[in-house]
């Protein structure tokens, strides 16, 4: 569903971020925002609850430059993790152009990746959309949490428990330190550029 | 439920010609007024088309963004509560006051005006607007 002006010749993405919640979507962004502060003009948004989770969505506008002589302007969103805000998550879902599914690597959240995938899954349905066809990158995050003691699934039972049917790029990551943030947010620029392309032309 | 295959695209198009013309309304019917800002923007929080007295910087991207989440939870709201809509979205502040209008099932018109317009005249001017700008289909 992204905007393509022909007329001023720009086209806006939307891309969500999207993974149940503490699993770091929201630091994603800030530190994306941080990164390229002197290439983001405007502030990021973010609409949280006192208890600094997200209530309603972050939102970071971000130009990526000239594609096909078209001005890209891609929005990136994420959504509230937490189950109970799920009408507000298909909201921020509407007219999305490419996800990213950050997956905590923690042992004890395995279950939480695997609940929140699927409801990705079913709220995509609502907007007609397909989980196998949207433009989807998976992150799983917080790798580094292994160096402090806390056990974590092994990559393989990550791919193994959500990437086995859908087989979409992945990164192992963290976004506290910002390793694979970068690489994961190009990777889903150019899945959801590539998508985009043939409306370009 | 059946899947659509073209993921990628806004379910409307709008030609270079139905954007002037909506450009001219935002800026004929409501600039002139005294508006400040005059945004047309889909559901989705994409800017369609803007128009502005000169000398406003606000950063329109994130509003059109914070906008568009904020007129499909107050629909929300409307519907738990039994209502189809609620018809009067308004936001009043000190130097700056937001009005939203809905166009149709995919457009919002949002106008940013100060103290020199009265709300009662904007909405007719806002009115007046949607209905041209449904014209333009």
């Amino acid at each position: 569903m992204a905007f393509v002006n022909m007329k001023s010749k720009e086209v806006q993405a939307k891309i969500v971020y999207y993974g149940p919640g503490r699993g770091g979507k929201t630091t994603n962004l800030e530190y994306i925002y941080k990164k390229f502060r002197e290439r983001i003009k405007s502030d990021m948004v973010s609409i949280k609850t006192h208890g600094d989770r997200t209530l309603f969505f972050d939102f970071l506008p971000f130009d990526i430059g000239k594609i096909m002589g078209y001005d890209v302007k891609v929005q990136l969103y994420t959504v509230p993790g937490q189950v109970k805000y799920d009408a507000t998550r298909r909201l921020v879902l509407k007219g999305v152009d490419g996800m990213v599914f950050v997956a905590d690597s923690q042992v004890e959240q395995r279950k939480k990746n695997i609940l929140s995938l699927k409801n990705l899954q079913e709220n995509l349905a609502i907007y007609k959309k397909s989980i196998f066809k949207i433009p989807l990158v998976l992150q799983y995050n917080k790798r580094d949490l292994e160096n402090e003691g806390i056990p974590i699934l092994p990559m393989e039972t990550l791919e193994q428990d959500l990437n086995s049917q859908l087989k979409v790029p992945s990164f192992p990551a963290s976004a506290a330190t910002g390793e694979n943030v970068v690489p994961t947010m190009k990777k889903i620029i150019s899945l959801t550029m590539t998508s985009l392309q043939s409306v370009m032309k | 439920m059946g899947y659509d295959d073209n993921v990628s695209f806004t379910d409307y198009t709008l030609g270079q010609d139905q954007l002037e013309r909506i450009e001219t309304v935002l800026g004929e019917d409501l600039i002139k007024s005294g508006v400040h800002n005059a945004l047309l923007i889909d559901m989705a929080g994409n800017i369609i088309a803007k128009s502005d007295n000169g000398s406003c910087e606000h950063d329109l991207y994130s509003l059109a963004a914070l906008a568009s989440a904020n007129f499909a939870a107050v629909d929300t709201m409307a519907k738990i509560v039994g209502e189809e809509e609620f018809s009067l979205l308004f936001h009043k502040g000190e130097k700056e006051s937001i009005h939203f209008s809905k166009v149709n099932n995919e457009f919002l018109l949002i106008t940013i005006f100060g103290k020199a317009v009265s709300l009662g005249l904007l909405r007719l001017k806002v009115a007046e607007a949607v209905e041209k700008i449904n014209a333009v289909w």
